[in-house]
């Protein structure tokens, strides 16, 4: 039976996040079931909707972050999946996993102060106009926190333009007040960009901040929640009028 | 053929040791044997000094004969069927010669002692102790690499296992010059019915080998942990192991998964001693025989001898014994993580740890002897000729300070008090999702269980080295007593201890009487609170030839919480908040000079003696826990480290809001003679067991009296939270915020950019 609200959630040896997105998905938040995806799988289960990269240090981020990861078989299905246009969710070291698959362009390179850094941090919604973004509204101003060590985004001119041009900038690193300053990304992260996204109908989001770890009040923030609850929506909307398959 | 005294004395055996292992042996030990006798009787694994001491300990007693002292306590978590098990443990002289990757296996190291338990792993704290970090001489930047790289060392490993590292302690003292401290807490959950077991059994059983392949490195690990750090020691750098945290995530997983199956009858890590101490204690603890060969040992390099081979401290590797018919599928589940499991040996019924290489006999030894029957010392203590001296010290003799404001500014920025963000965030805090108070935001950390229905727990590390140092007895006990009072702050009951003793060298009559004081001092606070200590870790020779660290009994403390309490905080909230100053009856007149930073920064003295009132400090300490269970605070912090004023500014800057400081002086006169109080010594004196508490006037303030009231002790209304951006008390300071925001948060990232 396909149930559109379930979710995959990838497990990498060295993935650290992907309980806690699991967790965030089904039980904090409610909202469907979470299956993991063992790293040597070579097909995605029939009846999921979305899946999740999670954060972590996948093969030890051996190389690099992410260089390894790109190479192990379920990714290859996530990338199918992805191109059919299948709903996929990077976090952290998933951010970096799908950058070095090529799913989204540029790159996650070492903290600009050279040390690893987990703190919340504000970010603004750039566009509600994405599956996991639409039940923000555009400009708002959420917390949600990052921890990572290689998480400044860089890229191209031509690929930051057109990034700009597409609106497939998700969220940037910004003051209390939601403004875009100099400063406002404490990773150093190109035009403060914290979270993109891609793919054929924008169902590939690559993002730094962990929104698994802002679902409620006792974590200290729910400024991820409306993001699940954005996945939701899309899903069941997805879920009532088939527009994708899944290989 | 005679063995050249020369080997053994090297490896750090005595003669006499020796003869009691060829009477053992009733022939002469090889050189194999030798190494592997060396190092388990060494004080690091056989706590031959510190044995006989630590009985004051009951649970460590109780245990000790029962036989059953286990690689960590179990603290039960209310009804739940989940235990909480916890340990803490120094990584010095590796970090204190290569820092990143001693710290880093310092946390890997303790790590697994929780999850062979069947844990898995929740929280990490670490209490770290460097030399002054402050101006450019050569020892401050020798320091402030040490900081640098066991901060980097800590963060890496913790955050790459997926472990949050939630909380812990650093000080800066002189008498940590050449003698940094690393001693790592892991705290991990159980079900109670499934503690899974260090101890071998079943003849014939197999035994596997998992994890990372036997390398060189390491070797007499434990031995050099035993002896004082000298100019050589440096050459030792070879002895530190390095740490592969992503292996050890694979280990967790693959662990605790293995155990799942049921098919492990028993399981080890192999830290301190390798392979050597994980037969031998495996064997020991079920009296029973293990019999392996070197040869089916996976090994990073040919040619390594039985002896290398046993004797290598190789992290990430774990030793279990698993049951007969069921070897594949036990395998199978390390394969999966891509880890080594190699069948090594079998469990035999000789008592024996017999080593092979290739079928021949390499060493030959009962597994008792090696594993219990270490001798014991029972050493020359004597109370060294400074003790009468500090504490006889005038402390009345000073001029008062002309600036108040700035002397709070330059305690806000020296080192020990100054925020510590520049550390926590490098360390992830928050992975696993649990974390409710973060670093910063309370007097301990609070992480809410998910697997045990969200059951929250309270975790701390403390110890005021300078309290120690001035009386060892109390000191311990004051260690004790603020781990209890931050437990109780965030308003969770304390329930048990895990203790990491570093001391000086104990073949010293000073370093001994140290020693056996602040064990004494720790037993009974610990008793006195309820809090028993479980399980813990010995380190001594912390010491160069110029300089002895202070006795530093670190305290790591697991408080449970009541369900539905809420955590309390110790940031000021709301505009006109109440502030009160908790403190037992009759302690106003005490100046808390002794032992504070004040008197230290201000007049470079270390002196005084300190004091402790338990009675005073358990009422004080059950006041603010009924206040927090009947929600009636704001904010709770304790007025340690710099004094109430410090408290006060460091609640102001978490809450971002002002005070006004408004004190009687009456309330601070001495009992007897009605003397004022000095200024500095209300601002800034360390008397022990007080809060700073803040309430909202009216029902709640008076709630919180009448439970002050019935508990005896004194709440001493001292201000009042003000939304105004200012810290000030009348007539004596008053600075702004920022100023104070700079002080605090500014200091070490100042200091660190210096290089």
């Amino acid at each position: 039976m396909n149930s559109p609200l379930k979710i995959g959630v990838v497990m990498f040896p060295g993935s650290n996040c992907d309980r806690d997105a699991a967790c965030a998905w089904a039980d904090d938040l409610g909202l469907g079931e979470s299956v993991f995806l063992w790293h040597t799988e070579t097909a995605i289960p029939a009846g999921i909707g979305a899946v999740v990269v999670p954060g972590g240090f996948s093969y030890g981020d051996a190389l690099r972050a992410g260089a390894i990861a790109c190479f192990a078989p379920i990714m290859t299905e996530v990338a199918a999946f992805a191109k059919d246009g299948g709903f996929v969710l990077g976090i952290c070291n998933g951010f970096q996993v799908l950058c070095e698959s090529g799913l989204l362009p540029g790159a996650l390179v070492r903290n600009e102060q050279m040390r690893f850094l987990c703190r919340p941090v504000n970010l603004r919604v750039e566009t509600t106009d994405s599956p996991f973004t639409n039940r923000y509204t555009p400009g708002e101003v959420v917390s949600i926190p990052v921890a990572h060590g290689e998480g400044r985004y860089v890229c191209s001119p031509e690929t930051l333009a057109e990034l700009h041009r597409t609106e497939s900038v998700l969220f940037r690193y910004c003051e209390p007040d939601g403004t875009v300053g100099e400063k406002s990304a404490a990773n150093g992260s190109q035009d403060n960009i914290a979270g993109i996204i891609g793919g054929v109908r924008r169902n590939i989001l690559g993002m730094m901040p962990h929104p698994e770890r802002a679902v409620l009040p006792r974590l200290g923030s729910e400024g991820g929640a409306k993001l699940w609850y954005s996945l939701r929506e899309s899903l069941a909307i997805a879920g009532a009028e088939p527009v994708f398959v899944i290989a | 053929m005679a063995i050249d005294p020369k080997i053994y004395r090297e490896m750090g055996l005595n003669d006499s040791e020796y003869g009691l292992i060829v009477e053992t042996l009733g022939r002469e030990p090889n050189y194999t044997e030798i190494g592997m006798y060396s190092v388990m009787w060494s004080e690091h694994c056989g706590y031959k000094y510190s044995r006989p001491v630590l009985k004051a300990f009951a649970e460590y007693k109780k245990a000790q004969e029962s036989g059953a002292l286990e690689n960590a306590g179990v603290v039960p978590l209310g009804d739940t069927g989940w235990g909480v098990v916890f340990k803490m443990e120094s990584h010095n002289h590796p970090s204190a010669v290569e820092p990143y990757q001693g710290a880093a296996t310092g946390v890997g190291g303790i790590l697994r002692d929780i999850f062979t338990m069947g844990a898995r792993p929740v929280a990490n704290l670490d209490s770290l102790r460097f030399g002054t970090i402050t101006g450019d001489s050569d020892t401050a930047k020798r320091n402030r690499y040490l900081f640098e790289h066991v901060v980097k060392g800590v963060g890496d490993y913790g955050n790459c296992v997926g472990v949050p590292t939630v909380g812990g302690e650093i000080y800066f003292h002189p008498c940590y010059n050449g003698n940094p401290l690393v001693n790592a807490m892991s705290v991990g959950i159980v079900r109670r019915d499934r503690i899974a077991s260090a101890k071998a059994s079943g003849i014939g059983n197999p035994v596997l080998y998992v994890g990372s392949a036997t390398g060189r490195d390491g070797i007499h690990g434990a031995t050099f942990a035993s002896v004082t750090l000298t100019e050589e020691s440096e050459a030792k750098r070879a002895n530190v192991q390095v740490g592969d945290p992503f292996t050890e995530k694979l280990l967790i997983e693959a662990t605790l998964e293995a155990l799942a199956t049921g098919g492990i009858v028993g399981i080890q890590d192999m830290g301190a001693a390798g392979l050597t101490c994980g037969t031998s204690e495996m064997a020991a603890k079920g009296g029973v025989g293990m019999e392996i060969d070197v040869q089916l040992v996976p090994r990073r390099e040919t040619g390594m001898t039985a002896y290398e081979t046993m004797l290598s401290e190789s992290q990430e590797r774990m030793l279990a014994v698993v049951e007969c018919g069921r070897e594949a599928e036990v395998q199978a589940v390390f394969h999966k993580w891509g880890l080594n499991a190699a069948y090594i040996g079998t469990v035999t019924d000789s008592g024996r740890v017999v080593v092979k290489d290739d079928g021949v006999v390499k060493a030959d030894i009962p597994a008792k002897s090696l594993a219990d029957d270490c001798p014991t010392y029972f050493l020359q203590a004597a109370e060294p000729e400074y003790i009468a001296r500090v504490q006889t010290a005038d402390l009345t003799k000073f001029a008062e300070p002309d600036d108040y404001g700035a002397v709070l500014l330059a305690l806000l920025a020296s080192p020990t008090i100054a925020s510590k963000r520049w550390v926590w965030e490098q360390y992830d805090t928050q992975v696993q999702t649990q974390t409710e108070v973060l670093p910063g935001r309370g007097d301990a950390a609070v992480i809410a269980l998910r697997e045990a229905n969200n059951a929250r727990i309270a975790l701390t590390t403390d110890c005021n080295p300078r309290f120690c140092y001035l009386d060892p007895f109390v000191g311990a006990q004051i260690a004790v007593a603020e781990a209890a009072r931050n437990i109780s702050c965030v308003g969770a009951i304390p329930r048990a201890v895990t203790d990491c003793l570093n001391f000086p060298s104990p073949e010293k009559p000073s370093g001994f009487w140290q020693f056996t004081q602040a064990v004494n001092g720790m037993a009974a606070a610990c008793e006195a609170f309820g809090t028993p200590v479980v399980s813990g870790n010995v380190s001594f020779y912390n010491e160069t030839p110029d300089n002895a660290i202070y006795p530093t009994p670190t305290v790591g403390m697991v408080g449970v919480f009541a369900p539905d309490v809420i955590p309390c905080t110790l940031d000021f909230k709301t505009d006109g908040d109440l502030i009160y100053l908790l403190r037992p009856e009759g302690s106003g007149g005490i100046t808390g000079y002794a032992g504070s930073e004040y008197l230290s920064l201000q007049h470079g003295l270390d002196a005084g003696k300190p004091a402790l009132d338990i009675a005073g400090e358990i009422a004080v300490q059950q006041t603010v826990r009924d206040a927090v269970t009947a929600g009636l605070l704001a904010s709770a912090h304790d007025a340690s480290d710099g004094g109430a004023l410090v408290a006060i500014a460091e609640s102001c800057l978490a809450g971002n809001r002002g005070a006004e400081v408004r004190v009687a002086i009456a309330e601070f006169s001495d009992p007897v003679s009605g003397a004022d109080q000095p200024w500095s010594a209300i601002l800034f004196g360390e008397a022990t067991s007080r809060i700073i508490v803040s309430v909202t006037e009216g029902a709640a303030q008076n709630a919180l009296l009448d439970i002050a009231e019935a508990q005896g002790i004194e709440a001493v209304y001292i201000g009042q939270v003000k939304k105004n951006d200012r810290l000030d008390v009348a007539g004596i300071m008053d600075v702004p915020l920022t100023a104070l925001r700079d002080a605090y948060e500014g200091a070490i990232p100042r200091l660190m950019d210096k290089g």
